[in-house]
């Protein structure tokens, strides 16, 4: 029995080896095109996502971003296979490294959950199996893929505890979910997640149950494996802060629907958009003390009643004829003339990455799109 | 657990004793028992000596501590109707009526199990409205007209099946069938329901996320979420087995606890009857204190906690 010391190294050269393979930086992992989502209700079918396209790439995060109900959540699962039995994929391609999950059987589909792609949700303490050990339930992914008896599933487990910063793996593997602290729990529940060093991780708001000072580890715990593993991480999050903070490029999603997408750093600095102008705008930074914070007037259109024409024209301050006629398709937006500097006026300080400011197209990097008739006339440019 | 065990058997105690007490008053509500064992013609000297030979002229609570001190020297007294000791006699009926009942739980729980879990994967589906109708039919069937029905059908118009007795595997078929019915039944729908709200929880979408299959979800994931109502009812059930057993075996003629409880309360024999009664109550303890062992081994959350050394 080596000690841990001496484990360490090698565990991490083993994972770093494996995933040197899978994926070089940049490289895109998920294409997804066309997305739509079903609802099957008692008053019909609704559609809760609709033509939802994005990229994923290896070892960068991609943020979802969008408030309760537009859909973020709905899209994860069907990225990964899990939606509701009342819904249904009713359109679009998930191709992952190649390959299209949308079109496999859920059979299929079992092979590549666990080794190609790994999920964490918001709520770890139901997301975990009361009734078994964390220890059993962290090594279930090597006993489902790899085949490994319950003894070499355990040793796994107690790797995966120390790669995420959990004390004392050897004895805290027998323990029950519920004998763990909340922050501790979102730590086995992205343990669970990177298992089997996949090359995309979706993140369903993994912080928003935990408190300020747990999230930012958690954030931390999540930078780190992405980067040892070069995973493609999805992050799904409401809170603009975490998205300027964390994530490469960002797809704003409303009413089911990519409404914008884009590097963060240009999106915030320059929305193109007048819903990621307004969210942004609503953010309270720089305001006087009793002064009024900003906010969208109105509310998202009920699901079942999303009438033709833009999916925000209702609240848009600048609605015209044809977004009442005609849905404007998320199109490429002409970069911006002049890059950084605007985002002051979006009160949020975009991550100091050079990467992501520099403008990429040469690079092949993604390309500013936006679902409005009028992105030109937004540009703060 | 063995503290927490003795804490249990301690503290059934306090019941087993109101069992019996309330056993013993009812049981002398019947009537004397002098007027069923002498001859109709019986003068009233006969009377008062049986009477008095069996202890019956003493104040109830004379009688009754009497019978206490008895209990404690685990002396249950003598049958009024075969001299025989009452204890020898319920210990000598029990294993039929603990057959009859195992058999009949066992396999009332895996065919609930089996047919609750298949009308919980698709809630709604065709499965489900099948079983529904299955298991509502079945808890709602009364038992006594079952077994008549049953005998009617199998053991009088097609032969198939004896009328009643203990001799071969054929005569465990009606009893068990008329038994199984209503566990069956209510356990069903609560299966059905505890594991469509198990196979809804998050850790089953974050188990298939893993690529746990169908099978692995169920068995693995959901079951044991969902065991522990399905166990209470199934204790409560195999209680009410003894109500069961009582009007099961008086029909087929099952030489159980349950027959011999009702024979001695026909015959008022008194010690007999609280013999049985007690031990059926010992059974009931024990079966409680069993279903709360096997809550702590189904879920760590309910374990009584220990002090690590």
């Amino acid at each position: 029995m080596k000690t841990a010391a001496e484990q360490a190294p090698a565990t991490a050269a083993a994972h770093a080896g494996t995933s040197a393979a899978q994926a070089k930086a940049h490289d895109v992992v998920l294409q997804v095109q066309d997305l739509a989502v079903d609802i099957r209700t008692h008053r019909g079918t609704i559609r809760a996502v609709n033509s939802v396209a994005f990229e994923a790439r290896a070892g960068e995060t991609l943020a979802l971003l969008g408030e309760s109900g537009c859909g973020k959540s709905m899209t994860a699962k069907a990225l990964a296979g899990i939606m509701d039995p009342v819904c249904d994929l009713a359109d679009g391609q998930i191709v992952l490294n190649g390959t299209d999950l949308a079109a496999l059987t859920p059979k299929e589909r079992l092979k590549f959950a666990g080794p190609e792609l790994g999920i964490v949700f918001q709520d770890a303490l139901t997301a975990l199996n009361p009734v078994y050990t964390v220890g059993t339930q962290l090594g279930e992914a090597f006993r489902i893929h790899r085949g490994l008896n319950a003894k070499q599933a355990r040793l796994e487990a107690i790797d995966l505890m120390k790669r995420v910063g959990i004390p004392e793996p050897e004895s805290r593997v027998n323990s029950y979910p519920h004998q763990f602290s909340g922050g501790m729990r979102q730590r086995i529940l992205i343990a669970m997640a990177v298992a089997l060093n996949p090359s995309l991780l979706i993140a369903d708001e993994p912080t928003t149950a935990l408190d300020v000072t747990v999230q930012a580890q958690i954030m931390q715990l999540l930078r780190t494996l992405r980067e040892e593993g070069q995973m493609a991480v999805i992050l799904i999050t409401h809170d603009l802060a975490v998205v300027a903070e964390e994530a490469d490029s960002v797809a704003v999603m409303y009413a089911g629907n990519v409404v914008e997408s884009g590097p963060v750093a240009e999106v915030f600095a320059d929305p193109r958009h007048p819903y990621t102008k307004g969210l942004l705008e609503s953010v309270p930074v720089h305001l006087e003390r009793g002064a009024e914070l900003n906010s969208i007037p109105g509310s998202p259109p009920e699901l079942h009643d999303i009438p033709p024409g833009c999916v925000y024209q209702s609240r848009c301050p600048m609605v015209q004829a044809i977004c009442r006629a005609e849905r404007p398709a998320l199109r490429p937006v002409t970069p911006p003339v002049s890059g950084a500097g605007a985002a002051d006026g979006a009160g949020l300080t975009p991550a100091q990455d050079s990467r992501a400011i520099t403008p990429i197209s040469a690079e092949g990097r993604p390309v500013r799109a936006a679902a409005c008739h009028f992105s030109e006339e937004i540009s703060n440019g | 657990m063995l503290i927490y065990l003795r804490k249990r058997i301690v503290s059934s105690a306090l019941p087993l004793v109101v069992v019996i007490v309330g056993v013993f008053a009812l049981a002398r509500m019947t009537g004397n028992p002098a007027s069923l064992y002498l001859p109709l013609n019986a003068t009233q000297q006969m009377r008062d000596d049986f009477t008095a030979r069996n202890g019956l002229d003493q104040p109830l609570l004379v009688q009754m501590a009497d019978y206490f001190g008895g209990v404690l020297r685990l002396d249950f007294g003598q049958s009024l109707r075969t001299g025989q000791d009452a204890a020898a006699m319920a210990l000598r009926a029990f294993p039929a009526t603990l057959q009859l009942a195992a058999t009949t739980m066992v396999l009332a729980v895996v065919l609930a199990l089996v047919v609750g879990c298949w009308a919980a994967l698709k809630p709604n589906g065709i499965a489900d409205r099948i079983s529904s109708f299955i298991s509502m039919a079945a808890a709602s069937i009364p038992d006594f007209w079952l077994a008549i029905v049953g005998i009617w059908i199998f053991a009088i118009t097609l032969g198939w099946l004896p009328t009643s007795g203990v001799s071969g595997a054929s005569a465990w078929v009606l009893p068990i069938a008329t038994l199984l019915l209503r566990p069956f039944g209510v356990l069903v729908q609560i299966v059905r329901g505890s594991m469509v709200s198990a196979l809804s929880e998050p850790y089953i979408k974050l188990a298939r996320s893993r690529g746990a299959g169908e099978l692995r979800v169920v068995t693995h994931h959901a079951l044991r979420n969902a065991a522990a109502p399905a166990l209470t009812v199934a204790g409560d059930l195999t209680v009410g087995l003894v109500n069961g057993a009582v009007v099961v075996e008086t029909i087929f003629g099952w030489p159980g606890i349950g027959k011999l409880m009702i024979d001695s309360i026909l015959q008022r024999d008194f010690a007999v009857l609280q013999a049985a009664v007690l031990l059926t109550a010992v059974a009931i303890f024990a079966l409680n204190i069993l279903i709360d062992m096997g809550y702590a081994l189904l879920d760590a959350r309910v374990r009584p906690v220990t002090v690590k050394a």
